[in-house]
């Protein structure tokens, strides 16, 4: 089963619709750029950022390099508690778990808390298949659900809806579910927030059973934390008889401790905030407050084959706090749906493709939704390069090689529709080792540049599908630097800060410098252009 | 299905994937720096407890002030001024709090959530406060009880021992804090910005949060109050506000 959603395109496909779709952008555009000022200023009042970005990430790679002594760590600490621990290897397991653990409570409702794991699983429909409806209690989660629709943010899944529509939701779709939502409501934000929490309290005041997923996990101690906003969490958490919590295996972290890091990193990174309005923490079951009955269930589904590449790897620290969308340009454009899964933005377009072992055609795009700018790793506060992931799995699309598909070692072949783009790297590569070949070439280009056509026919047709071919200048750059250095011209020789505009007024400046010619050599030339290549 | 199957092909897949780590290896040999501050300036026990006054205000929480002797008549203003009837109290918390004349039930666990939903007011203490952040941490200690109890009514009163609950910054709250026990961290009242990011106060928890901070050298008289925007009416609050999370 995909992580993805049944039946999506691939990115670019995608994003084509909806960078047209006017008012998602002004939306987004509005959302991202207030959320990223704010997190500047939240972020900025801590002197020690940068030590406690650092510390997250070291923090995560202990963990994760030692992932199966702290989960037998946890499991013990969780059963000690009281709590059930359930391991599942993939969403279809998980969902099996959660929905034979409802059956048991003889409950058909459960109220459900936002969580990234249970969308990632499609845990609602597996639910809905078994006759249990799920209740998601977020307010943006609701709007989502009632409205038959996918989340387009982490943070704010309904960002993409204005409070219009939101209101015609509420009026059409409310009465079904549950209370209906109280005559004459205006689109009034107050007055919407309203209408949800009449909806909801009567849902929270019966349900029997809570489903959430966990922000973190305590190995030492069995506690699990849940960080949220507008206490939907804290009904889930605590009025039902039963909780139930599906958590990926990757947030645990080993010590009480650590947490002072991650709950000063989270909530100025994900909202801006110094602190978020609720964190929960609890530890299996407690006497007479709170779930009688707390279930946990550990969700492998494409992280530990995640962990097994070890440059991917890194991409497991991720708390979801989504300030790689916030800084996103392409993100902005493109909106949150184009990248087909519960985790959009640039996080999205690393986690999808290795969580889904590139399965799918959008998988084998996403890690291309991307022009590499680096702001994503520049915020994120678990420091996790994603420009450099995102170049590893284009390496993994382009040449295939060996990655772990469920657990087993396997040789991925390149992805389809990659082979003319592959053929063309190697001529380029050919090319770049053989000077010579490479100017003709060159030449050749120039010579012939107004023929060149905006879109490459035959099989270089894919790859004009989503660029535009650059325009060839008259005179290629080893041309320009020949005829102004001359032969014997090499970088360092004098002329640094020259331009091509500049050619005539400086070549006489050559002549004054000749002690590192022999960069000049061919040999010396073909190796700069040669790493740029990758 | 599930159960142990699928717990040894997880822990070998793990295993399995990290391949690359040395066999002798511990965890703690994995550097981690732990070089940022344990606090974010120097503060005088009055400093701090000004700045989690006003780092409360920022997220709405409205402050007051007052000795202990006159704790129980700051109370009984601001259940007057909320217009609530009826209290509910973890079993910790002293009859005195309450004035007379209140509808006061004492939490137990035969209280179900729908009783505590026709309650108006809860009282309670606190186990600590976070200055840098203006949070307050419940541990359902007994002068602070279960975690629904400051839920479900729409109204939270939660004193504050001043200075001797009061840290500086999330790494001294959390030495504190004793990880069994269930833990509620409130940082001004419930919100969401769903809504084009339109700040609203109030979802699902309580919509007012009153502070209470307790000090021996405050004034005996009235309680003061600190916060702007206390005048507000719930339910109406936070309209055009700047957005937050």
């Amino acid at each position: 089963m995909s992580v993805t959603y049944l039946g999506m395109p691939p990115f670019p496909q995608a994003a084509e619709v909806s960078v047209r779709d006017e008012r998602l952008r002004r939306n987004l555009r509005h959302a991202t750029h207030t959320i990223r000022d704010k997190r500047a200023g939240a972020v900025a009042e801590l002197v020690d950022w940068a030590a406690l970005r650092a510390a997250g990430a070291q923090i995560k790679d202990r963990t994760l390099r030692h992932l199966d002594h702290y989960l037998e760590q946890l499991e013990g600490a969780v059963t000690a508690a009281g709590g059930t621990v359930h391991w599942a290897a993939d969403a279809r397991e998980a969902n099996e778990i959660v929905t034979r653990l409802v059956r048991e409570t003889g409950e058909r409702e459960v109220v459900k808390v936002k969580s990234m794991a249970t969308q990632e699983i499609g845990l609602n429909e597996a639910l809905e298949r078994a006759g249990i409806a799920a209740y998601e209690t977020d307010l943006a989660e609701l709007i989502v659900q009632l409205g038959d629709d996918h989340p387009s943010h982490i943070l704010v899944p309904a960002i993409h809806r204005n409070r219009g529509e939101i209101r015609e939701i509420f009026r059409e779709r409310m009465g079904r579910w549950g209370r209906p939502a109280p005559d004459g409501l205006t689109d009034a934000p107050a007055e919407l927030a309203e209408a949800a929490r009449l909806h909801l309290r009567e849902k929270f005041l019966t349900a029997k059973v809570g489903i959430s997923g966990a922000n973190f996990m305590v190995a030492e101690s069995g506690t699990l934390v849940v960080v949220e906003s507008e206490g939907n969490g804290r009904m889930c958490l605590t009025l039902p008889e039963t909780l139930i919590s599906v958590v990926g295996i990757e947030k645990v972290v080993p010590t009480w401790q650590d947490l002072e890091v991650f709950l000063q990193l989270l909530p100025r990174s994900s909202t801006a905030e110094r602190m978020n309005p609720y964190t929960s923490t609890w530890t299996g079951t407690t006497e007479e407050d709170g779930p009688r009955t707390f279930h946990l269930v550990l969700l492998d589904n494409g992280r530990s084959d995640t962990l097994a590449d070890r440059v991917g790897r890194q991409t497991l620290r991720c708390i979801r706090c989504s300030a790689c969308l916030n800084v996103c340009p392409v993100y902005e454009r493109a909106g949150g749906h184009a990248y087909g899964s519960p985790y959009p933005g640039p996080i999205g377009a690393i986690l999808t493709p290795q969580l889904d072992s590139m399965d799918t055609g959008l998988d084998t795009s996403l890690p291309y939704a991307s022009s590499l700018c680096g702001a994503c790793f520049e915020v994120c506060p678990v420091a996790i390069d994603i420009p450099e992931v995102l170049v590893h799995l284009r390496e993994r699309v382009v040449q295939g090689g060996t990655a772990t598909v469920r657990g087993q070692r396997t040789t991925v072949k390149p992805a389809k529709g990659h082979a003319a783009e592959r053929a063309a790297m190697r001529a380029a590569t050919w090319a770049f080792d053989h000077p010579r070949a490479l100017r003709a070439g060159e030449r050749l280009a120039s010579r012939a540049r107004r023929l060149v056509p905006r879109r490459l026919p035959g099989p270089g047709r894919a790859w004009t599908d989503t660029r535009d071919v650059p325009a060839v200048p008259p005179e290629s750059f080893r041309d320009w630097w020949r005829r102004t250095r001359g032969p014997q011209g090499g970088p360092g020789s004098g002329g640094r800060g020259a331009r091509p505009g500049d050619s005539d007024s400086d070549s006489d400046r050559n002549s004054g410098s000749g002690d590192s010619s022999a960069n000049g050599n061919d040999k010396g030339d073909g190796d700069g252009p040669a790493g740029m290549v990758r | 299905m599930s159960g142990s199957g699928s717990r040894e092909t997880v822990l070998a897949r793990v295993r399995r994937a990290l391949a690359d780590v040395p066999r002798d290896e511990r965890p703690e040999q994995v550097k981690v720096a732990r070089d940022y501050l344990r606090v974010h300036g120097e503060r005088t026990p009055r400093e701090r407890a000004q700045l989690l006054a006003e780092h409360l205000a920022d997220y709405r929480a409205h402050v007051h002030h007052c000795s202990p002797a006159a704790l129980p008549r700051t109370v009984a203003g601001l259940l007057a001024l909320r217009g609530s009837r009826s209290v509910v109290t973890p079993p910790g918390v002293p009859d005195a709090w309450v004035p007379e004349g209140m509808r006061h039930v004492r939490d137990s666990a035969a209280l179900s959530p729908r009783e505590l939903d026709a309650i108006g007011s809860v009282v309670t203490g606190c186990a600590v406060a976070v200055a840098e952040t203006g949070t307050l941490v419940l541990d359902a200690s007994e002068d602070q009880g279960r975690r629904r109890v400051t839920l479900v009514p729409d109204h939270h009163i939660c004193v504050v021992r001043v200075p001797e609950q009061v840290v500086d910054s999330v790494p001294q709250a959390l030495e504190r804090l004793d990880p069994a026990r269930p833990q509620t961290w409130i940082s001004g009242p419930s919100a969401t910005s769903d809504i084009e990011l339109n700040r609203v106060e109030g979802v699902h928890g309580p919509r007012t949060l009153d502070v209470v901070l307790v000090t021996d050298d405050a004034a005996e008289t009235e309680s003061t109050e600190d916060s702007e925007g206390a005048e507000d009416s719930e339910g109406a609050a936070g309209n055009g506000a700047p957005p937050r999370g």
